[in-house]
């Protein structure tokens, strides 16, 4: 079978010495991670293996020889690096020289045991070992549930070298018995302003959970739990990303580290999308207070919605004459255009009564735009839906009229025609009528039939109305939840530091020489960005849409009241 | 050592097959469609410029001008560095795996590599492809339950679409460094 042996390129200009690593029989591979340098007592390598054993979990041991010789060859250090082979017994012992500058290394296995005489092809895989080490493997989504003895080729030597963390620890300028040669051999390497932000986040965590269990406390208070005010804050959308955000920040400041990547990137990500988050929020703020924009706001704010109703009353009168050639019922039509036009009036008066009170409540209510673009976004939702809230209603009332006449009318055409709705069977079951319920109830039926078209317009230029404002608000949602559930953190990473973030390794072949063996270049081949929203997407708390284009035309035409967009935490209807 | 040989894709361009190998075990198998020619590239940018100066004859407005420029170049870019690619290769090392690369024009090189474990087999299937039946080869991906299933089909050369007789000489050498991996003897 073919022999492989993974070489770190850092160890390529190292000193002649021994050669230690992972040797993985099941894929007939050897994974070198150091070379040890001459002087060494072999007992004291041997302990110190065992030590670096049981610390890291992972079987280490001696793999073979390395000569790098810079003179001539020598007969007799070849002869030494064979008995080597006797004392640090190891199936099969390889052999790597490099002869001075040559490219071409000649590479060589000793097997005392062997069955098979033949010569085995080996195959030098060159890595690099730092980003080998700090480099996290996808695996592709499908495969989740794999088993550990499936696990494959791949993750077993990454998982090699990042457990092998602690043999990484001594450099070339420590006394010790054993001089190793490995990435970090030139010294190990730190930054202090590292150094100093984990010093500082301890104390910075626990000042953090203070306050938000302080805050925690103050929102789950009975004073906030009253009727009124709990109906208020589960329709404000504005409470609902307060919430999401108090929760965000509760996963930061825990004082737990991250187990394992996938929560050290979520923690990273909370906090990288908190920070731009504020730091546009408070840009925002900065242009709106400048130049007194938010007083110009406040003063286009009344006429605005003066104008809005004014274009709604023509709409009306509009509606209550012959709209689009159409002949309506006259005595409905002034009916339920006089009603609709008495609730515009009371509207009008109520805006023109909060008129001297909006500039100031729009000053404060900017100033919490400091807690970020996202709460800026939901407020102007949430002041959207005020507004239009006169919409609003005129779309509950003309969909229950219109939902009363549809179903009053199928009721009445099962009668005209001799059937009715058995509730028991849940079934249409024929029935004898008396004569005046037949009359009463044909009656009924054609002054419903046709009053409908009259019904019905009011209805459609209402509904109409209504999707307007639905989707200009789940525009504004989905703004939020995007600027919510986007990995920052992530993308940042494999922009600059691609070799983190792992969907595989892809091979060069380096140049060639007959007779020595196949030497590759093993690189990390990076998760596309598609890949990386993918995996370390944060979770939101709404979900859309709820309901599918047939449902929601089903809905439509039978008059049920729908809200397209539901948050997670409601209840179905 | 390294041969080419010139072949035609199912649409009727001509392409080129280069073998490389390596080692006993290792082979490199590249396919290279034709490269951008001046005259289509030209011809597409003259045709944007004159639709936007015909636009601007009528509207008057010189930001006709500059969008149609803007657009060309945009497009161009989207087109070198999405769409057109030069180069698929297969890059076949027995014992460790196969590997997938389509370069694009731009330079940009998109890699696969899929470990010899998973693979079960290479074929050459048919399809219905618009009007026409061609052939293309694929890798059969194994799947890790069933020893006798396939969980995946991953279709190579999908931008070149070599025919058949380029498909059967790129199969006959895959084929030659699979069957090593049922001769070695197997370790558990």
């Amino acid at each position: 079978m073919v022999l492989k042996v993974f070489f770190p390129s850092c160890c390529s200009s190292a000193d002649s010495g021994i050669l230690i690593g992972r040797w993985i029989s099941e894929q007939n591979s050897a994974v070198i991670l150091a070379v040890v340098h001459f002087p060494f007592i072999p007992v004291q390598v041997k302990q110190y293996l065992g030590e670096v054993q049981r610390v890291t979990k992972v079987s280490v041991s001696v793999l073979g020889s390395w000569s790098n010789s810079k003179q001539e060859k020598e007969e007799s250090l070849s002869e030494f690096l064979e008995d080597l082979g006797t004392i640090f017994c190891h199936e099969p012992w390889i052999q790597i020289s490099k002869e001075r500058d040559s490219k071409f290394w000649s590479c060589s296995t000793l097997q005392k045991h062997s069955k098979n005489t033949q010569e085995e092809e080996i195959i030098l895989v060159y890595y690099d070992q730092r980003k080998v080490m700090l480099s996290h493997l996808h695996p592709p989504l499908d495969t989740a549930g794999q088993r550990a003895e499936d696990a494959s080729k791949l993750s077993a030597i990454f998982d090699t070298v990042a457990r092998s963390q602690v043999l990484f620890m001594t450099d070339r300028y420590d006394e010790g018995p054993i001089k190793l040669t490995h990435w970090q051999s030139d010294g190990v390497e730190a930054s202090i302003i590292v150094e100093l932000l984990k010093q500082a986040s301890v104390p910075a965590c626990m000042l953090l959970t203070f306050l938000l269990s302080l805050v925690s406390g103050i929102c789950r208070s009975r004073v906030l739990k009253f009727w009124p005010l709990s109906f208020l804050w589960s329709k404000l959308s504005t409470c609902e990303q307060l919430g999401h955000r108090l929760q965000h920040l509760q996963v930061i400041s825990s004082n737990k580290k991250a187990q394992n990547q996938n929560q050290l990137m979520r923690k990273a990500n909370i906090f990288v999308s908190l920070l731009i988050d504020v730091a546009l929020g408070i840009l925002l703020m900065s242009w709106l207070y400048r130049k007194n924009r938010i007083g110009h706001l406040a003063d286009t704010l009344i006429p605005v919605a003066d104008h809005v109703a004014e274009e709604l009353q023509d709409l009306l009168q509009w509606l209550m004459g012959a709209p689009a050639g159409l002949k309506m019922n006259r005595a409905l039509d002034q009916v339920l255009g006089r009603f609709f036009l008495y609730h515009i009036h009371l509207w009008i008066s109520y805006i023109h009564l909060l008129s001297p009170f909006i500039e100031m409540i729009l000053w404060y209510v900017g100033l919490s735009a400091c807690l970020g673009l996202t709460v800026a976004l939901c407020i102007l939702s949430d002041i959207i839906a005020l507004l239009t809230f006169h919409i609003y209603c005129f779309y509950v009332y003309g969909a229950r009229l219109y939902c009363l006449k549809i179903y009053g009318l199928s009721s009445l055409w099962r009668l005209f025609r001799g059937k009715k709705w058995n509730v028991l069977r849940q079934r249409v079951d024929s029935c004898s009528y008396d004569l005046d319920q037949l009359f009463i109830g044909t009656l009924l039926f054609t002054i419903l039939l046709f009053l409908l078209p009259t019904t019905a317009l009011y209805y459609l230029v209402f509904t109409l109305l209504r999707l307007l404002v639905v989707i200009v608000q789940g525009l504004i949602h989905l703004l939020v939840d995007l600027i919510d559930s986007l990995p920052l953190y992530s993308l940042i990473l494999r922009l600059c530091r691609s070799y983190r973030l792992a969907a595989g390794v892809k091979f060069r072949v380096l140049e060639q020489q007959d007779g020595k063996p196949l030497r590759l270049l093993m690189q990390i081949n990076p998760l596309s960005y598609g890949g990386v929203v993918q995996t370390y997407r944060l979770p939101t708390y709404s979900c859309y849409p709820r309901d599918s284009w047939a449902s929601l035309c089903k809905k439509l035409f039978l008059g049920e009241l729908i809200y397209p967009w539901k948050h997670k935490g409601d209840k179905q209807n | 050592m390294a041969e080419e040989r010139r072949f035609r894709s199912a649409s009727g361009v001509p392409i080129a097959l280069r073998r490389r190998q390596h080692s006993a075990s290792c082979r490199e198998l590249a396919v290279r469609g034709p490269r951008l020619q001046l005259r289509s590239l030209s011809a597409a940018t003259s045709a944007v410029w004159l639709a936007a100066y015909a636009l601007f004859a009528l509207s008057e407005n010189s930001m006709v001008l500059s969008a149609a420029i803007f657009i060309t170049l945009i497009g161009l870019i989207i087109y070198l560095h999405f769409v057109k690619i030069d180069q698929e290769s297969l890059l076949v090392i027995g014992s460790l795996g196969i590997q997938v690369t389509s370069s694009y024009a731009s330079g940009k090189e998109s890699t696969t590599f899929i470990e010899m474990a998973q693979v079960k087999d290479v074929v050459i299937n048919e399809a219905i492809h618009m009007q026409k039946v061609i052939y293309y080869l694929c890798i059969l991906l194994q799947d890790p339950e069933d020893p006798q299933g396939v969980s995946e089909v991953v279709p190579l050369f999908q931008s070149s679409k070599p025919r058949l007789d380029c498909l059967i000489e790129v199969y006959k050498s895959c084929q030659e460094i699979l069957e090593q991996r049922k001769t070695a003897p197997q370790s558990s």
